[in-house]
């Protein structure tokens, strides 16, 4: 669906293949870097098919939502706080992944009590970027989608396969990444999105403005988002942290896991 | 894995899609010869039914042996996913069975495959999708030829019979101008010759009966996806961009970017066209897969010195080879396909059809039939085969003469090959005498 959120271009959400009912309890879901909603979209159908009005955002600049795409994780947050005023829904289940788990987690800060929830999927804290990473982002972008392509799968046969079998992960989030990062012409939105998880620091000041029940649903092979640096953010929330096999692509390579873990944080 | 860089490929060839089986412990890509599977609750099978969960339900739509082939064949393309099939022209016809309906358009090369022009020209034509065949070189005539109702533009990366190299980067560019995906049938050459996405195809296809199964053994095809095609902004497919009654309501290009082609082709051509490939030929490609960098390597070395004896024989009156530089497409080919031009090439005998025959009749290590891409060497006279009701007139038209003979190197001693061809030719000259 389209939402005309104020102050900013058209949006798209995918709404899991059901029409949108905004007085069923809401879940949003928040993607990360050079991703789109696509990468939520089995998670997404059965939160829409089991009582659940679902947001699948595509954030400004990237899939099908047209603009800017925004500078940092606090304006993004604002951003999501706008989309649920478009939508009609007053409070939410915020669900993140990566750079969309530090927007959901600013956004239940920003609004405490519009979060019913807090899930922050492949989190880290701080998301600090690699300079050379952001270098390689910056000068050779299709060569740093391929070594975060490595670095993100735990494996080259994680099973039953995403979002159906068939697909080999790698190549897909390969190629869903070059689809984002074609779709911006004279921006490069991988060294873009990228800066914005590196200069995000408001992560521990956000932490203690939650409010609502928080689970980190970590891939316990992720080597951009080792779980090794969550320790602080999760004690700073008193998370309950799952670790599924997989690596930083957790919801491709593990959909089962992830989908488990998810229904445990909405119960 | 993981590591720094993506797996090379003789790596992906041995492991893409594929882990020791977590119930058993098998190394080896189990074969799962089984209709169906079963389902955990009724909660479980609804939820798979509905695509929220990933899963297997029914092997026609899909089978784990056949996802591992499926995985790998497109991590060799570099692709997005795979569909496996019952055979080459079951992958072409899901591709087109996918895109376009009746009323629908194809622009074609036409230097096809036999089998994927009869189904484009006869078969097709009586389901109201229509063709327009272009030279492959042909840069304006594949322009002119598209219409409003074009869904592809669909080309083989060698042709047929002339080994015509298509120009994949500037059809590909004429095809994006215009929002269409280009199809490529990559079985000649395999991913280890030519990955057509790195090219700006967009869907590919194999009969992997030829080289990826590399044995001679089994019927199969693989459709892969790129993933690179925007289907919402080309606003020429309803297929993918708008709700599937035959399928919950389901707008494809919702629920995946890069996989919407893939996942109506399996929810509906695979579902009802029903051309799925059984689990043990799945397994059977795998096995060739394995080796497939090892054979490739092998079956150029041959080729080429196979080439080299016959351009000096005075029987033979030409080489149809791309990397000869008396080849139309050798320019071409030294761009597009420098690691070689595949093992499957014709070459013109001096004389009469009669000669031809005793050509083939005189080859002891050469098997005569109609196949290409065995490990073993392969010979066909199409003069007196597949085009015997022609005359000499209506061959010069098919591009063949009464000598063409097609040849397909395989892996054998290529000396042994050599002498075989040697003795061969002595005899087709006796017999012209």
């Amino acid at each position: 669906m389209e939402l005309h959120i104020k102050g900013h271009d058209p949006a798209y959400a995918y709404t899991g293949g059901k029409p949108f009912d905004a007085a069923l309890p809401c879940v949003v879901f928040i993607h990360g870097a050079l991703n789109d909603h696509s990468v939520w979209t089995l998670l997404a159908r059965w939160c829409a098919h089991h009582g659940h009005a679902v947001l699948a955002l595509d954030q400004p600049g990237h899939g099908r939502s047209a603009g800017a795409p925004l500078a940092s994780v606090e304006a993004l947050a604002d951003w999501v706080l706008a989309a649920l005023d478009a939508a009609g829904v007053p409070r939410a289940a915020l669900v993140g992944h990566s750079m969309g788990s530090l927007i959901a987690l600013e956004a239940a800060a920003r609004a405490p009590e519009r979060a019913t929830r807090l899930v922050m999927m492949g989190t880290a804290y701080p998301m600090k970027v690699s300079d050379a990473l952001l270098d390689t982002a910056r000068d050779a972008p299709l060569k740093a989608i391929d070594m975060v392509n490595a670095f993100s799968h735990a494996g080259m046969a994680a099973k039953p396969s995403y979002p159906g079998p068939g697909m080999w992960l790698h190549g897909a989030d390969r190629a869903l990444m070059r689809r984002m990062q074609a779709g911006q012409r004279g921006l490069n939105l991988f060294h873009h999105d990228f800066g914005v998880c590196d200069r995000y620091a408001h992560g521990m000041e956000a932490a203690a403005a939650v409010r609502c029940p928080v689970d980190l649903v970590l891939g316990a092979r992720d080597q951009m988002t080792s779980p090794k640096q969550t320790t602080g953010i999760a004690q700073a929330l008193n998370a309950r942290v799952t670790r599924v096999e997989a690596g930083h692509a957790l919801m491709a390579e593990a959909p089962d896991a992830v989908l488990a873990a998810l229904r445990r944080a909405l119960a | 894995m993981p590591g720094h860089s993506e797996p090379g490929f003789d790596t992906l060839a041995l492991h893409a899609g594929a882990a020791p089986d977590p119930a058993t412990g098998a190394r080896a890509v189990p074969i799962h010869l089984t209709t169906s599977f079963v389902f955990d609750s009724s909660e479980h099978a609804a939820s798979l039914f509905n695509m929220e969960r990933s899963g297997h339900v029914y092997s026609r739509i899909s089978n784990p042996t056949n996802a591992v082939l499926e995985e790998r064949v497109a991590a060799l393309e570099g692709g997005a996913g795979a569909i496996a099939t019952a055979s080459g022209q079951a992958a072409l016809h899901l591709a087109v069975s996918t895109l376009a309906g009746a009323g629908s358009h194809i622009v074609a090369s036409s230097a096809l495959y036999g089998g994927s022009h009869n189904l484009l020209h006869y078969t097709l034509a009586r389901f109201g999708i229509e063709t327009t065949f272009v030279k492959p070189g042909d840069i304006d005539g594949w322009r002119a030829a598209i219409r409003p109702s074009t869904k592809l533009l669909f080309g083989e990366t060698l042709g047929n019979p002339g080994l015509d190299v298509l120009d994949i980067p500037t059809v590909a560019a004429l095809a994006d101008d215009h929002r269409l995906p280009l199809l490529v049938d990559s079985t000649f050459t395999t991913p280890w010759l030519m990955k057509p996405f790195d090219h700006g195809a967009d869907l590919v296809f194999h009969s992997a009966t030829k080289f990826l199964s590399g044995h001679g053994t089994v019927i199969g095809g693989v459709l892969v996806d790129g993933g690179q095609f925007d289907w919402m902004a080309s606003n020429r497919f309803p297929e993918l961009t708008q709700p599937y009654a035959g399928f919950h309501g389901m707008v494809f290009s919702e629920e995946s970017t890069v996989g919407a082609f893939l996942l109506r082709a399996r929810r509906e051509g695979l579902r009802d066209f029903g051309a799925c490939m059984s689990p043990h030929t799945a397994w059977l490609i795998l096995q060739g897969i394995e080796t497939l960098p090892l054979r490739m390597a092998r079956h150029i070395e041959n080729t080429r010195k196979v080439v080299d004896f016959l351009v000096g024989q005075k029987m033979v009156e030409s080489v149809g080879y791309p990397e000869l530089e008396s080849h139309p497409s050798h320019a071409l080919a030294k761009r597009l396909l420098p690691r070689g031009c595949g093992s499957v090439f014709s070459f013109d005998l001096r004389g009469s059809r009669a000669q031809g025959v005793a050509f083939i009749e005189a080859l002891k290590i050469f098997s005569h039939l109609a196949n290409v891409g065995d490990c073993r060497s392969l010979v066909i006279h199409p003069a007196s085969t597949t085009h015997f009701r022609m005359d000499d007139a209506a061959l010069a038209q098919a591009g063949i003469t009464a000598g063409t003979i097609r040849l397909s190197i395989g892996l054998e001693d290529a000396d042994d090959l050599i002498d075989d061809l040697k003795r061969a030719l002595k005899v087709a000259e006796k017999a012209g005498t």
